[in-house]
């Protein structure tokens, strides 16, 4: 358990581009710099939005790393969603889900 | 004397980034018509420079080297950090004051172990209320973190002797100044309770923000807000240093928990500076 080497990596890469560059040419080379255990490995390696976020990486953190990979909004809120269910509670850190999952901004969704 | 305005308002990316998703479109121009009084009163004050009080999200410090409060002491600074798109803001550069943040800091330094950076790049926490209150980014900024982030966190005791260093520090230097503090007051940002918001709970503490009542502020323990008002809600230091230095009673201008995809209660005052004068 390394959350602190996990979320090394995606502060780097929220704010280098240079960082961005080496995720996107050679993901393996970029993640053997840092110290990381298989399963964190294995959540960089997939962009497991999921695990990344039940591993316990602080959202804002991650929210960042979604919008590089793409995600939208409400996907990245089910994402993290979807990751309690298969992998259980937000195992560290500051931004558990303390609620039962229920999305608070539904309205907005359905437009 | 030279404190000319102090006030508080919102931060969150969603103000500018999700604009677009939101439902009740007549109450986003409400916050935003807010936003332009706060701005129209800052102007007004005569501020010849901006301190931003804010809570930064790892866009310049981070768990290898973290300060408890950080005062940014360069001529300019640049953001958002974040994507613009995803943030619609476009990055640019922003003035600093190199000069009269070391000035600030000096003093600040009496009575607190503050950090300094000569390098700062502006994430949401900062250039969401800027895009807002200085539109054409035209007055000089002083970037002040304090980390609600990473914790362990400042206690609420020291946020306040920060807000009273602050203000010992604006009055020692000849220029005017203005200081405004960012954050949320419940909220649960980048979880998938995003959206949630505690209004009791919000109403609540400003009410004694309002009333400026220092005992009441600084009453909270860090497991309360969290189970109440969400990790989202350890923000509210920044609004208890503006309190400290401003010293005086305020008026909530603007405040709606009905506009849940900007993840915050949408928050807009000031405190009455003249009415103490």
């Amino acid at each position: 358990m390394s959350l602190y080497n996990l979320q090394k990596v995606l502060y780097v890469l929220n704010r280098d581009p240079a960082a961005q560059e080496s995720y996107r040419a050679d993901l393996d080379a970029l993640l053997d710099s840092y110290d990381l255990d298989d399963e964190e490995r294995r959540a960089l390696r997939d962009g497991d939005i999921g695990l990344l976020y039940v591993l316990g990486v602080n959202g804002q953190i991650l929210m960042h790393y979604a919008a590089f990979l793409g995600i939208e909004w409400f996907d990245y809120l089910d994402m993290m969603r979807k990751g309690i269910e298969r992998y259980g509670p937000v195992r560290a850190g500051i931004y558990a889900m303390t609620g039962g999952g229920d999305s608070f901004t539904v309205e907005e969704n359905s437009q | 004397m030279s404190l000319v305005y102090a006030g508080v308002c919102s931060h969150a990316p969603g103000i500018t980034g999700r604009a677009n998703l939101v439902k009740d479109k007549a109450l986003r121009e409400e916050f935003y018509a807010a936003f332009d009084v706060q701005r129209q009163e800052i102007e007004a004050s005569g501020a010849e420079a901006l301190v931003v009080v804010a809570a930064e999200h790892f866009a310049n410090f981070f768990m290898n080297n973290m300060p408890a409060y950080c005062v940014g002491m360069a001529d300019y600074y640049e953001g958002p950090i974040e994507d613009p798109e995803w943030l619609q803001i476009e990055r640019r550069k922003i003035p600093g004051n190199a000069d009269l943040s070391l000035r600030l800091t000096r003093e600040i330094m009496n009575t607190v172990d503050v950090a300094y950076a000569e390098e700062w790049k502006f994430d949401h926490g900062i250039i969401v209320p800027l895009n807002f209150l200085t539109p054409r980014f035209d007055m000089p900024v002083v970037p002040v973190n304090i980390n609600c982030q990473g914790p362990p966190l400042t206690p609420l005791p020291r946020a306040w002797a920060f807000g009273e260093a602050l203000r010992r520090a604006c009055d020692a230097v000849p220029e005017r100044i203005a200081i405004v503090g960012t954050g949320g007051i419940s909220h649960w940002p980048a979880t998938p309770d995003s959206g949630k918001i505690n209004e009791e709970w919000d109403r609540d503490f400003l009410d004694r923000l309002m009333r400026n009542d220092k005992a009441a502020l600084l009453d909270y323990t860090d497991e309360q807000t969290y189970a109440d008002a969400g990790q989202g809600g350890f923000e509210i230091r920044t609004f208890i240093a503006i309190a400290a230095a401003a010293r005086v009673p305020g008026t909530l201008q603007f405040y709606t928990a009905d506009l849940p995809i900007f993840a915050v209660g949408c928050t807009v005052a000031r405190f009455d500076l003249d009415a103490a004068a």
